[in-house]
């Protein structure tokens, strides 16, 4: 897909054109620029996130997320444009911003020798009103390693470990930095239902991830970040609900997941059975052996068509979902480009 | 809305945290509390190395240089250490984010140095009583200046190395300083009974200068002035390049 199909989906500067609006966006970044070495590593990036809601920042390696984060979190000052983390400024005003944000770092940032609760509870020292140590360590699991030196933790437990620390404040905005890389499922449901805890409770919640499952899940709204710009915007269902993909409004998919080798034409023609629609409406497609996409003005009575087909021809699918005409990852791949980097 | 700790508890609470995470670690208690003891009693009860005591008891000679060993092996090789690991490990950015901050990450360090250093001193003062020290009364509180002035210049060294070299290079760099400055950097002994120039190049380091700080503190129970300078000017030279080299990431 080119660029400038990409750029239709960014914020509208629509707030922009009125600076004195009061903004309700928790993070607002306008123009991020920052270089290393004169490289620019964000060019110009724009990101929106608001209380109550969690805002990922979607990119592959090396597309600015950390850096645009780290300047979030005032780790690092910008070379140009505004970031505004509760409407202060998160170098000039760190002081009055430290006790209302909570980060969780990428690498972790956790001091090893000392043993996991004991670190929490250091942390926790910091704020006049912290949550309950003991009921955090229950939630994220800690207590079974609660006396074992971070250094012996396993990558998932340094993370949950880590994320405590970063919410253990109350704070009304929180950074996760790659929060559920190395964990395993049952550590992941621990944070993502702390995640959405922390959302119904009103905090912001940024974090990046190139995790697409952790996206589409989590996020209320996503910002594909790649070359330091966002390139699109906009909610999970948005960005996979086929705009963009050439295909008219309304347009959705069918996707079966069943054997290789169906006859791909009987498929097409299957929605439109005994139905005033001509089977033109629709196409059908297998991107990968046993995974066919079909789209066209998907109803009831089309997927109940599709899946009496797949009943007369013998096949058991593993899976019919409708849907966007494509999943997340694809439109991030196409987005950013499937070569390696 | 979600509010900080006073600064003081956040500050002790660090102070707390650095003071134990050194008195746990296995390495450093060697650097910081075995090394000075042994050298303490290699030197006062053997006689491998021929001392020049001057008229003194060994144990008189030896203590305030082993004390001046102390702080070093604690403001700086100690310090550099940690603070180059925390460094690499983030935990410096993390801390940084917390109300505590990055003046309060300093503050804290600087009281777990004190912290540390005063087991030291518990230490080693109680080991060389028993072994026949008899330091003048009213000399401790010269001691006293003398150990604050050089833990600022060597924890401005510290700080320095650990926020520039790489966590290895900085656990090199800092055990070599360690061992060379006590070798001929004028701290155990009088920098008069280093051998040719060096004797006029170590009262011009800050081991040397703290060194002959704490000989005159305990010894004559005044701190040459001399010292005194040279530790101030260490501090501020090496305070100024730390706060303007120091990188975070």
């Amino acid at each position: 897909m080119p660029l400038s199909d990409a750029t239709a989906l960014e914020p509208a500067p629509a707030d922009a054109a009125s600076p004195a609006a009061p903004d309700d966006a928790a993070v607002r970044v306008r123009g991020l620029v920052k270089r290393y070495d004169g490289r620019a590593v964000v060019d110009g990036l724009e990101l929106a996130a608001r209380p109550g809601a969690v805002t990922a920042v979607l990119g592959p390696n090396g597309a600015g997320k950390t850096t645009t984060i780290e300047c979030c979190e005032g780790l690092r000052s910008p070379d140009a444009g505004t970031v505004r983390v509760l409407g202060l400024d998160p170098v000039a005003d760190a002081r009055r911003l430290r006790p209302r944000v909570g980060v969780m770092l990428q690498d972790g940032g956790l001091p090893t020798g000392v043993r996991a609760l004991e670190l929490l509870r250091h942390v926790s020292a910091m704020y006049a009103a912290p949550r309950p140590v003991d009921e955090l360590a229950e939630r994220l699991g800690l207590h079974a390693f609660a006396r074992t030196t971070v250094r012996r933790l396993s990558g998932g437990q340094r993370q949950r470990v880590a994320l405590a620390a970063a919410v253990v404040g109350r704070p009304e905005v929180v950074f996760l930095d790659e929060p559920s890389a190395g964990m395993d499922p049952q550590s992941r449901r621990a944070v993502w239902d702390l995640v959405r805890e922390l959302r119904a409770d009103g905090v912001a919640i940024v974090l990046t991830t190139h995790l697409m499952d952790e996206a589409a899940d989590l996020a209320d709204h996503v910002h594909v970040v790649d070359h330091g710009r966002v390139i699109a915007s906009g909610t999970v269902r948005e960005l996979t609900d086929g705009v963009g993909s050439g295909h008219p409004a309304g347009t959705r998919t069918v996707r079966v997941e069943a054997t290789p080798g169906l006859d791909l034409d009987g498929l097409r023609a299957a929605p439109a059975t005994g139905r005033d629609t001509r089977d033109t409406a629709w196409t059908a497609a297998e991107p990968e052996p046993g995974v066919y996409l079909l789209t066209g003005p998907v109803d009831a009575a089309a997927l109940a068509a599709v899946t009496a087909w797949l009943a007369e021809h013998g096949v058991l699918a593993r899976s019919v979902t409708t849907g966007g005409a494509r999943t997340l990852e694809d439109v991030f791949l196409d987005l950013t480009g499937r070569n390696l980097r | 809305m979600s509010a900080a700790a006073p600064v003081a508890r956040r500050v002790a609470a660090q102070a707390s945290f650095e003071t134990r995470a050194i008195l746990r670690n296995g390495e450093q208690l060697l650097v910081t509390l075995v090394l000075p003891v042994l050298v303490l009693v290699a030197l006062v009860r053997t006689s491998f190395i021929d001392l020049d005591t001057g008229g003194l008891s060994r144990i008189d000679l030896v203590t305030p240089g082993v004390l001046a060993l102390a702080v070093m092996s604690t403001a700086f090789t100690s310090q550099a250490i940690a603070t180059a690991f925390d460094r690499r490990n983030g935990v410096l950015r993390l801390l940084a984010t917390t109300p505590l901050g990055r003046s309060g990450l300093l503050a804290g360090k600087i009281l777990g140095v004190l912290a540390v250093e005063v087991v030291q001193v518990v230490a080693i003062a109680g080991v060389a009583l028993a072994l026949g020290w008899r330091p003048e009364g009213g000399a401790l509180g010269a001691a006293l200046g003398a150990g604050l002035l050089g833990t600022a210049a060597f924890t401005a060294l510290a700080l320095l190395l650990a926020g520039i070299l790489r966590a290895e290079g900085v656990l090199a760099v800092a055990n070599l300083v360690l061992v060379l400055l006590t070798v001929g950097g004028g701290v155990l002994l009088p920098a008069r009974q280093l051998a040719g120039p060096l004797a006029h190049v170590a009262v011009l380091l800050p081991s040397g200068a703290l060194g002959e700080a704490m000989r005159g503190a305990l010894l004559d129970g005044t701190v040459p002035a001399f010292s005194v300078v040279v530790l101030l000017a260490w501090t501020a030279a090496l305070g100024a390049g730390a706060a303007r080299l120091f990188r975070w990431h």
